[in-house]
């Protein structure tokens, strides 16, 4: 069993907060498919499709036979521990800091022995599971997991380094008007969140479910108006320092194309909120959390960002909407980039049709709140980047990677309703 | 300079020895002061919001600028009759036409503030401003008329004081802008509340019935009105000019009033 995590200890104002440092950054361009891949927790392998072998790590062709014509296709798990090491010493600073980390190489039932992290409760020569994820440089990297659950697995120092669990971490909501926001506040307190900060734009206007979010263990209601630049930032003053995993909830979602629409006055508050609003967050809490990477057992691990699956493509029934969910979409990338070597991770969620009632008219299936919002929580524990979540959200991401031009023309045949 | 006594001479004198007094009566434009919320489906007022430019630094060394954006009924601001249907059609209606001697003139207030304390949905009626008159007078013609609530005094949820039906606020009835309108020719109605009307107006005959009243009768509206426990019932002077925003339906203002502090 792995030693249980332990609630982390004040921090010590006298002594200097502890910068990331990195594991290996630089991966061949064909190897980051396989970065792709473990982003959404998918391990992939290449195969040859001239004569099916199928071989780690990335090539530029067969090892077999020579060609190039390769593909990355999805890989069962399964493995068995050949051989194995701790390491005592680095010259790597990152692993320096880490020691003693254990390492070996798995035969994968897939075919190729490779080298993975393994996890202290894996015993020699065991089963093994093999997860691909991404590590504190956003690089997809192995890793040996006993095959069925250990008590406290989650709570292994290598197989942290690799998630951004929630437990006796702090985080902001950043919009608690909504069920999506009040159900994401209970999902963290289920998760063992050991301070839940909710954002409250405009607490002259009530709105429902505020006793009950007010209950909810750990949470604490804090002014926030993303529209509002002093709003941000009084509260990133205040807060900016302890946010672990920032969950950004707000959104503004309105049905109508742009001629259906009369003037930009709705489409700029869209704009305010998805784009602006995430761009005021990301000014005031980015450089705080990107700072604190690597601050003890709950340092600043995750960002997260909710985004309709029509961010990819537009859909015009909610087309402006469309518009500046694809602008915060590209401002998440954005993010993403500047966040780099860090060790906090970004993690898009693009959903569909959400249950609530600016998609009301729209037909199931949909994605409830409290889906979502267990979903965030897998996610983080997971330390997943990327989740597509719902079947609508499915499909489309599914006929984006196949091909983006003729899932535009399919979204322009498709009415609400 | 001469010392005469023309009428702004001595105004001017009286400003300076403090014999009279310049109140304001208008709140700070805050971007978290609360504005009027309409159903979802329709366009909403914008809120007051503020971005730095510079402030002394590589945007701009030695000077601090900001731009704010707003709503032109965003804070304690002047409705002009354009604002509703009622006066669409109505010469010099909107902020920019309107002849400037409707911005300087004399205000009654009438204090309704037990009355609202006592009943959130206070309807001011016309016989309650009859009533009003027998102790201080006929409201002279071309007054702006302010109703006092103390509602200014409030903050928070309790401003709007939304509820699943709506806002629970005071205002005035049909009868009572009827009455303003056709038998004082009052030139504006002012409250403190974030409308001219009622919280519950809608239900009310006409709905809105001071919007579409006195903007049909191409007068003039102000809310959202602070300090208004600080004038006298008449006698002081209202000073609400707007900004000149071309065909502009109202506008965030700053409104003073002055009012005669020598000794009676």
């Amino acid at each position: 069993m792995s030693k249980p995590l332990q609630r982390p200890p004040k921090k010590d104002p006298q002594k200097r907060t502890v910068l990331p440092t990195l594991p290996p950054f630089m991966r061949s361009r064909k190897m980051l498919a396989f970065t792709a891949a473990a982003a959404e927790g998918v391990l992939k392998l290449q195969q040859c499709r001239a004569c099916s072998h199928i071989f780690y790590p990335a090539r530029e062709a067969c090892p077999k036979c020579w060609s190039m014509d390769l593909s990355w296709e999805a890989a069962p798990e399964g493995g068995e521990l050949i051989t194995e090491t701790t390491l005592r010493t680095s010259i790597n600073t990152y692993f320096r800091e880490r020691m003693p980390w254990r390492v070996g190489t798995v035969q994968l039932d897939a075919g190729p022995s490779v080298l993975a992290h393994i996890h202290g409760d894996v015993e020699e020569y065991a089963r093994v599971r093999v997860i691909a994820r991404t590590d504190k440089s956003g690089q997809g990297v192995l890793m040996a997991l006993p095959e069925k659950e250990t008590p406290n697995m989650a709570d292994d120092p290598q197989l942290r380094t690799l998630t951004c669990d929630p437990k006796y971490r702090r985080v902001l909501i950043t919009d608690g008007r909504t069920e999506l926001g009040q159900a994401t506040a209970k999902a963290m307190a289920n998760a063992g969140a050991s301070l839940i900060f909710v954002g409250i734009a405009e607490d002259w206007r009530p709105y429902p479910g505020s006793e009950e979010l007010k209950a909810i263990p750990g949470v604490e209601i804090m002014p926030l108006d993303i529209t509002d630049t002093i709003s941000v930032q009084e509260l990133a003053g205040e807060i900016g320092g302890k946010t672990d995993i920032l969950i950004n909830t707000a959104e503004y979602v309105r049905p109508g194309s742009t001629m259906e629409r009369d003037g930009i006055v709705t489409a700029r508050d869209e704009m305010e909120i998805n784009y602006f609003g995430l761009m005021r967050l990301i000014q005031a809490f980015g450089p705080g959390m990107k700072f604190r990477g690597a601050d003890g057992d709950n340092s600043a691990c995750a960002w997260v960002n909710l985004l309709s699956v029509y961010a990819l493509s537009n859909w015009s029934a909610y087309g402006t909407t469309s518009a500046s969910q694809a602008a915060a979409y590209s401002l998440s990338q954005c993010l993403r980039a500047e966040m780099a070597g860090s060790g906090v991770k970004v993690l898009n969620v693009l959903f569909g049709p959400l249950e609530e009632s600016w998609r009301q008219p729209l037909p199931p299936p949909k994605v409830t709140p409290e889906r979502l919002a267990s979903t965030i929580v897998h996610a983080l524990q997971q330390g997943f980047e990327n989740v597509t979540l719902g079947p609508v959200a499915e499909d489309v991401m599914r006929r984006y990677r196949e091909d983006p031009m003729v899932l535009e023309r399919e979204l322009a045949q498709i009415q609400m309703g | 300079m001469t010392e005469t006594n023309g009428a702004l001479s001595i105004l001017g004198r009286a400003l300076l020895d403090g014999s009279i007094e310049t109140v304001d009566l208008t709140h700070t434009l805050d971007p978290d002061f609360p504005v009027i919320v309409l159903p979802p489906e329709f366009g909403q007022c914008a809120r007051f919001r503020v971005e730095e430019v510079s402030r002394y630094d590589e945007r701009g060394p030695a000077w601090y600028w900001r731009n704010f954006t707003c709503g032109e009924h965003t804070g304690t601001h002047f409705d002009a009759p354009v604002h509703w249907i009622s006066g669409r059609d109505l010469p010099d209606a909107a902020v920019d036409s309107i002849p400037p001697d409707a911005f300087v003139g004399p205000v009654c207030v009438i204090d309704c503030s037990q009355e609202s304390a006592d009943d959130e949905d206070f309807l001011l009626t016309a016989d309650f401003i009859r009533a009003w008159e027998k102790t201080k007078g006929e409201i002279p013609a071309k007054s702006w008329v302010l109703m006092r609530t103390d509602w200014s005094k409030r903050s928070g949820a309790d401003y709007l004081n939304l509820r699943e039906d709506g806002a629970h606020t005071p205002g005035p009835d049909a009868d009572a802008m009827r009455f303003l309108i056709d038998e004082r020719d009052i030139r504006g109605f002012g409250t403190e509340t974030v409308g001219t009307d009622a919280g519950q107006a809608t239900h009310l005959s006409p709905p809105y019935p001071a919007h579409y009243l006195l903007h049909g009768a191409n007068r003039y509206g102000l809310q959202c009105l602070a300090n208004l426990d600080k004038l006298p019932p008449t006698g002081a002077i209202l000073v609400c000019p707007p900004l000149k925003i071309k065909h502009g339906s109202g506008s965030p203002l700053r409104v003073l009033a002055l009012v005669d502090r020598s000794p009676q």
